[in-house]
């Protein structure tokens, strides 16, 4: 059984009175722990897709099982929940909290899922050591560089242990050298079992990747396996 | 999530704009510090008011000469007698009375009150002996009045602590003889210094018995006769008994009027009780100002923070904990400013006792506990609206903006 499963999935915007069809007739299965890069120009839907298996957006049409549980009929409420057990996020531009620490940031997910105060220390102290940030803990976001800032971000996203990591273009703001420690980093997770999936511009990062999907117009264009593999 | 760590998380919230924060503590303080400042002046003056009439002896029955008709010239008036004195002998016979512990009679005027070349312009009581407990007043030399009022008809007087100094200096008063009008009187004793009561300043009276009063201002009607009765229950028997007596000691005509302390009382006990409610809703107006201001701060704050809301949802919240947070942000600010505004308020407060120590200027405790609930209330209500918003944020927009 497929991780992710997506058929026939459409995402239709209403943007003044023309409507934009961001997603058309998406069909995809995902197992776990592939690593997943999905690529193509600006508005061919990436970014909508990547909600779309994130829980923060529904589709309009098509059924979307996670895990081999249909969540088209999910609330609000309970998509959080899923959310928060199985998937976590890393953001192009970090969002970071700024007025929290880097330890309390990795922690932040715990707190939302009701994990008690030294669970909660056990393992972000635990993230921190494996991200190589524990003479960060108590920094705030801005006290930190580019590189640490994603790492923050990144520990913050596993720390919940989450079957799916969605990455949207978690290169772009930073330079080429912490962007490659990062994209190690992210490859070190998938193998360790994580499913990667990663929306990026960057076409070296996307090579690395063993799958690639192209989109444009919001349908899937090619989704092709490269033999090549991620580096060791 | 946990209560502990949603309140931790609005208090990172709340500390992480220090200005905001004082700005917003400083408002809702303002609006408390108003409301216990000026219930605790309008509850001074009503306890002033209070202790005033306490003053005066506790279950107190008033009779005073003159119909209760008010309406001035009605065809009543052409026909009934004019008012019988109220006599001394009445106010004997009401000493009788089953249910009367004290009765006082009381005639009042002005004279001059002359020693060794001093001379006092002063108000001069014609009273008895019951006088004396009936309005709780201690000796501090000699003794007052003779016991029963009519018959004992000494020539005597007894002074009040400042007159005797102003009259006397430090030399000895008892057993002098001084001048009352043109009559001379022996001093039989000093009160102790009692201050004002009801606004008369009873140290500086001079006491006679009732019927010298009478002879010195040329009259033979009583201005009162103060009864006081067994305890607070019998006063209402006490005063049917009393009626009926005077009545019939007045050929059936009530041309007298009864008054209770506790009906006097409890009128201005009501009318000071409500200016301390209209003062406080006053001042509570500005609460609801400093609401208003609660909820622009978190509505700014939810715009501000919209990424950051969007974050929160990504990493798993549901609508529930972002309201909390924000109502808990809301409620912090506002209760924080409530309990810097009950410092302020208890700090004005004491300054007013401090400049007008005869006056209890004591918040309160309804209007401290309303104060904070009110705070508290505001900061529920008007925190409401912003944490919705927050709460209804579409994810993927939320995160999109920055």
């Amino acid at each position: 059984m497929p991780l992710i499963e997506l058929t026939h999935i459409e995402r239709r915007f209403t943007l003044g009175d023309s409507v934009v069809h961001a997603l058309r007739g998406v069909s995809l299965n995902i197992e776990a722990g592939e690593y997943v890069a999905v690529i193509g120009p600006s508005g061919s839907g990436k970014s909508t897709l990547l909600n779309l298996l994130g829980l923060l957006d529904r589709a309009d049409a098509g059924s979307y099982r996670l895990a081999g549980r249909d969540t088209t009929g999910l609330s609000p409420d309970e998509a959080a929940t899923l959310r928060s057990r199985q998937i976590g996020f890393v953001f192009q531009s970090f969002h970071l909290v700024p007025r929290l620490t880097a330890a309390e940031n990795i922690a932040l997910p715990m707190v939302l899922a009701g994990i008690d105060a030294n669970e909660r220390k056990r393992r972000v102290a635990k993230a921190l050591e494996g991200f190589g940030l524990s003479d960060r803990a108590d920094h705030r976001p801005n006290q930190l560089s580019g590189g640490q800032r994603q790492r923050v971000a990144i520990a913050r996203a596993t720390v919940m242990q989450p079957s799916v990591l969605l990455c949207d273009e978690p290169t772009g703001n930073l330079d080429r050298a912490t962007g490659q420690e990062v994209t190690h980093l992210l490859e070190d997770l998938n193998a360790g079992g994580v499913t990667l999936i990663v929306v990026t511009h960057d076409p070296v990062m996307a090579e690395r990747a063993r799958r690639q999907i192209r989109m444009e117009d919001g349908a899937v264009l090619s989704d092709s396996r490269s033999a090549a593999g991620t580096s060791a | 999530m946990k209560p502990l760590d949603i309140l931790r998380f609005a208090l990172r919230a709340v500390t992480a704009y220090p200005l905001r924060t004082a700005l917003m503590l400083l408002a809702m303080a303002i609006g408390v510090a108003a409301v216990v400042m000026l219930t605790a002046l309008g509850d001074g003056a009503r306890q002033y008011v209070v202790n005033e009439f306490n003053a005066l002896g506790s279950n107190l029955l008033i009779v005073l000469p003159g119909r209760s008709e008010t309406r001035g010239v009605n065809p009543g008036s052409f026909f009934t007698e004019t008012p019988r004195d109220l006599s001394n002998a009445d106010a004997e016979a009401v000493r009788r009375v089953p249910g009367v512990v004290r009765a006082a009679p009381l005639a009042v005027g002005t004279s001059e009150v002359s020693f060794g070349g001093k001379l006092r312009e002063t108000m001069v009581l014609g009273t008895s002996a019951d006088y004396l407990p009936l309005r709780r007043f201690q000796m501090a030399q000699g003794s007052f009045l003779p016991a029963s009022a009519g018959q004992d008809n000494a020539a005597v007087v007894v002074l009040g602590s400042k007159l005797r100094s102003e009259l006397f200096g430090s030399a000895p008063a008892v057993g002098r003889m001084l001048r009352v009008g043109d009559r001379r009187y022996r001093v039989q004793g000093v009160l102790a210094p009692t201050g004002n009561a009801m606004g008369l300043a009873i140290d500086e009276m001079a006491f006679i018995p009732t019927e010298q009063a009478f002879a010195l201002f040329n009259t033979s009607t009583l201005f009162r006769i103060f009864i006081e009765t067994r305890d607070r229950a019998s006063i209402e028997a006490t005063r049917t008994r009393v009626v009926s007596l005077l009545k019939a000691r007045h050929d059936g005509e009530e041309d007298f009027n009864t008054i209770t302390q506790d009906a006097v009382l409890g009128t201005f006990d009501k009318i000071l009780g409500a200016i301390t409610l209209g003062v406080a809703g006053i001042a509570a107006i500005s609460l609801g100002v400093a609401g208003i201001l609660v909820m622009n701060v978190m509505l700014v704050s939810v715009t501000q923070r919209t990424a950051e809301i969007g974050l929160l949802k990504a990493l798993g919240a549901s609508s529930q904990h972002i309201r909390s947070a924000f109502i808990s942000e809301a409620v912090l600010l506002s209760l924080g400013g409530g309990v810097v505004g009950l410092v302020l308020g208890q700090l004005g407060a004491w300054a007013l006792r401090i400049a007008y120590p005869e006056l209890p200027a004591w918040p309160p405790n309804w209007a401290v506990l309303a104060g904070l609930g009110t705070a508290l209330l505001t900061g529920i209500l008007f925190g409401w609206l912003p944490a919705r918003r927050a709460a209804q944020l579409d994810p993927v927009d939320a995160l999109g903006r920055r």
